[in-house]
């Protein structure tokens, strides 16, 4: 076959899916999978900086010992919103319903989604969800933490929260519907030649992702359901003066929310993979091992959610069971980030931003993953649960992790999407400041909890200050950093270098049709008879400009 | 992959042995069999009756193993929520940890 | 979007067929598959509401009998015959639009739509029911709540709420939350499954559909089907699971 760095690229066209049409009309009621992106991109920014805000004010509270900036009540509305913004409406969404919706139909050869109309219409959820949200935050607020736990939600918080509730439960059908669309397209949708092994790993991720949101989501619904009529209609399922178990709850509630974390972090890795491939320019170490750990860790995360009941009276022998698979859902990450690790070795790595991204995310889910080994054990939770410890913990996890995978791939993406380079300096220079603003934050929660801070508490004992403060020094480096990149993408909308249909040189599907693409993506159905990561011999690289480096000495 | 049509006289005798396990299932109900066997029965034959739907209403008889996996998935996922979930209350009285 | 004359490829085959598939078998194929995976999400859903009911079933039996055994168990019973009508009848017109046989394909779906809203009716009339004895939990009604009658020994009044032996009155009431709740849940999904009904029977009317292109009928059959599955199961679980104990 032909080397990649011969293909011929199309010319960038006149007519692309940004300029096809004009008016808000159709944007609104667009079917392109592009577009739907990119109206989930700006919904998903404006939720992240409301629960940016939120934490913000956590921040400045837990500066001081004592509760002085907010009163209780509303620091526990405070937290509680923190989380439901970030979880619900900003880190479910943000990977698949942006760069998924953009990529997977691109990735597969597809001219859409197997479902355009739905996946509006999932977008349209998302926007309901939010309002609806939203609007029991300005009415109110709600207090009970992300968690909900009966019977304090169901009898005695006179907070909003069956509206919450509701908004949580619009919003989880847009999450079905999302992953709906995704499994039935990348089953029946691929171009020719494009086998199951063939593909990239981020369609892996995204399949397996799509699995826990399908199997998960609806049990969330049925139990956000019978937690609000119970609110209402003061009938007993979970509250014990009325006859229920509240533990019966937090089964059917974390059934759900462990899943829920994976549908989190597993878009992440499979952007991850791309970057670590394309940036060191070899193959993935172990294509098949890091493809099906997306599966095995979709399907052992159903396996371990009694972890977050080890000290709710859950039967012992019940904890044991479930700590032995905390364990275990470990091993499937872990594999993961080995083959990474295996791939940057002896390859041709360069330092652009989206590597960045991905280096710090191997470093800090690694950490983030390690602790939560520290919280499988049985004897060892007893003593972290509800500190600090699993604030941190989830925090490496969804930040360090997430998150960095979420910027390393719009930044790696970007000028397919807008056709525009992002400014290389800054992209770099807000890496770093994230990075260092980043642990800065959360590192010192890992003490603070270990040496006994407890969670959701607006004030604390004095002999903590100092981990506080270090905490919200790093926040605010942290707010810094991320905001870089929301002014620079936009900046570069307008006045960023062009690019053309391959910036980067890669093999990739996407990368064989202009930047940005039409609206049908490909102009003939392609044929594929590469592997997902093949590279051309080294020899016949050529330094082609500012974003290669030089064809590397041999080794 | 052409599409299978159901013959007619599949349909009818379907619907018949769906009666007659709704009417097998009420006599069912008012016999007093010794110990668990009332749920056993009553869940054995709603679970026969769900097959046949499945299979043969639903084609899943004629249809793509993929369809079958996914449908084999979703019990199994049913089943997971149920037997850890039950299992918690099954085990608690197990292990006595002092309080 | 664009116009056709940059596409190379483009394919003017049947007019139900979208832009974005090859060929009506890869668009029939996504069809089915995408109901499928609802489905899915529909067990799980469903499911959420089956482990409250072994929970509780188990802790509580005899109070579970005993709300039980007050439920009508004829109208149970019929209904659950309606529905699996119902249920061949709407496999019929699938049967009939393959086979491209226009007008039972339509009396089938009309037959289909009455069976499902007559299983509506009935459920509508055991609801009422409940409301006039009192068992609707909680403060679901506002002024009508949870209190029912009991019977002493010997009454034999079908309206009194009969409790075998260790059933209290409060895990009744938890009986018939559960009891409204699933059966609730079941019959919203029934209205809906009347909605698509309703769209299938105007665009039959019109001939939308044949041999070739019939996959809304298809998946909505499977989808009408499933709400019959679950009526299977809903009806020994909370009509004759009490049965065998008689009444107290």
């Amino acid at each position: 076959m032909k080397p990649i760095e011969s293909f011929e690229v199309p010319l960038p066209p006149k007519v692309n899916y940004i300029n096809a049409q004009y008016g808000l009309k159709s944007w609104l009621l667009t079917k392109d999978h592009k577009r739907i992106a990119l109206l989930y991109l700006a919904s998903i920014t404006f939720f992240f900086f409301i629960g940016g805000i939120y934490a913000l004010m956590i921040r400045l509270e837990l500066l001081t010992p004592q509760g002085d900036f907010l009163q209780s009540t509303t620091y526990n509305k405070v937290f509680t919103q923190h989380g439901i913004i970030m979880i619900f409406f900003f880190l479910i969404p943000s990977i698949p319903a942006t760069l998924g919706n953009f990529l997977i139909p691109m990735m597969i050869g597809a001219k859409d989604l197997a479902f355009p109309r739905i996946n509006l219409l999932s977008w349209y959820i998302y926007l309901l969800g939010g309002v609806i949200t939203i609007y029991a935050l300005l009415a109110g607020g709600v207090d009970t933490g992300w968690t909900f736990y009966t019977p304090f939600s169901t009898t005695f918080s006179n907070s909003y929260v069956v509206a919450t509730g509701l908004g949580i439960f619009v919003n989880g059908f847009s999450s079905i519907l999302t992953g709906l669309n995704f499994i039935v397209t990348i089953h029946t949708m691929r171009a020719p030649g494009m086998t199951w092994f063939r593909l990239p790993l981020f369609i892996w991720s995204h399949y397996a992702t799509s699995m826990i949101m399908i199997l998960g989501t609806p049990v969330i619904a049925i139990t956000i359901l019978l937690l609000a009529f119970e609110r209402v209609a003061r009938v007993g399922i979970f509250d014990p003066a009325l006859g229920g178990d509240p533990v019966l709850f937090q089964h059917l509630f974390w059934f759900y929310s462990h899943p829920a974390v994976y549908i989190m972090i597993l878009p992440s890795m499979g952007v991850i993979s791309e970057l670590i491939a394309n940036f060191s320019r070899k193959n993935i170490f172990g294509y098949s091992f890091v493809a099906f750990s997306s599966i095995a860790i979709a399907v052992f995360s159903f396996l371990v959610w009694g972890h977050h009941l080890f000290v709710s009276s859950q039967s012992v022998y019940a904890g044991m069971i479930f700590s032995l698979l905390s364990f275990a859902v470990a091993i499937p990450s872990a594999i993961k980030v080995f083959n990474w690790t295996a791939t940057l070795y002896k390859s041709s790595i360069s330092y652009d931003t989206p590597m960045l991204y991905a280096l710090g995310f191997i470093g800090l889910f690694t950490v983030g993953g390690m602790t939560g080994l520290f919280l499988a054990s049985l004897a060892v939770d007893v003593h972290l649960s509800d500190t600090y410890f699993i604030v941190a913990h989830f925090h490496y996890i969804m930040v360090g992790g997430a998150l960095m995978g979420y910027l390393g791939g719009l930044h790696y993406w970007w000028p397919k999407i807008s056709g525009r380079m992002y400014p290389e300096g800054w992209g770099r220079f807000s890496a770093l400041v994230i990075f260092v603003g980043f642990n800065l934050t959360f590192l010192p929660q890992f003490v603070a909890g270990y040496l006994g801070m407890p969670r959701r508490y607006h004030a604390y004992p004095p002999e903590f200050q100092v981990f506080n403060v270090l905490s919200s020094a790093g926040a605010s480096i942290l707010g810094f950093g991320m905001l870089m990149p929301a002014l620079y993408f936009v900046w570069s909308m307008r006045y960023g270098r062009h690019a053309d249909a391959n910036p980067w040189h890669l093999p990739g599907l996407e990368w064989r049709t202009p930047s940005p693409p039409p609206t049908e993506n490909f102009y003939t159905t392609p044929i594929v008879t590469w592997d997902a990561y093949e590279f051309a011999p080294r020899e016949e690289i050529e330094v082609v400009g500012r974003f290669r480096h030089e064809a590397a000495e041999p080794t | 992959m052409s599409e299978h049509i159901v013959p007619v006289r599949i349909y009818v005798t379907i619907f018949l042995v769906l009666l007659v396990g709704t009417a097998l299932t009420v006599w069912a109900a008012f016999q007093d069999f010794p110990g668990p066997l009332n749920n056993i029965v009553a869940m054995s034959i709603a679970i026969t009756k769900a097959t046949f739907v499945v299979l043969y209403f639903m084609h899943v008889r004629y249809s793509t193993r993929l369809i079958w996996v996914i449908l084999a998935a979703a019990l199994f996922w049913m089943a997971i929520l149920f037997a850890f979930t039950l299992s918690d209350y099954w085990t608690r009285d197990w292990i006595s940890i002092g309080y | 979007m664009t116009t056709h004359a940059t596409t190379a490829n483009h394919v003017h085959g049947h007019p139900a067929l979208q832009h974005h598939f090859e060929n009506m078998e890869q668009q029939r194929e996504a069809g089915t598959l995408g109901m499928w995976i609802f489905l899915v999400t529909e067990i799980m859903f469903f499911g959420g509401m089956f482990l409250a009911y072994t929970l509780y079933r188990g802790l509580y039996p005899a109070a579970f009998a005993s709300g039980s055994n007050h439920l009508n168990i004829t109208l149970g019973a019929v209904n659950t015959g309606v529905l699996i009508l119902s249920s061949f009848t709407m496999a019929m017109a699938v049967y009939f639009t393959q086979v491209g046989k226009h007008r039972p394909q339509v009396f089938c779906l009309i037959a289909t739509l009455i069976l499902g809203l007559a299983f509506l009716g009935i459920k509508a009339v055991e609801y009422y029911d409940k409301y006039e004895d009192h068992l609707i939990p909680g403060k679901l009604i506002p002024g009508n709540p949870f209190d029912p009658e009991v019977a002493h020994h010997g009454d034999t009044d079908p309206h009194k709420l009969h409790l075998l032996e260790n059933a209290t009155v409060e895990k009744v009431e938890m009986f018939y939350w559960i009891y409204f709740a699933m059966t609730g849940m079941h019959a919203f999904h029934m209205i809906i499954g009347a909605g698509l009904l309703m769209y299938l029977i105007i665009f039959s009317l019109r001939r939308r559909f044949d041999p070739e292109y019939h996959s809304p009928v298809e998946v909505i059959g499977l989808y009408w089907h499933f709400v019959d599955i679950v009526w299977i199961f809903l009806f020994p679980l909370l009509y004759l699971l009490g049965r065998h104990v008689g009444h107290g």
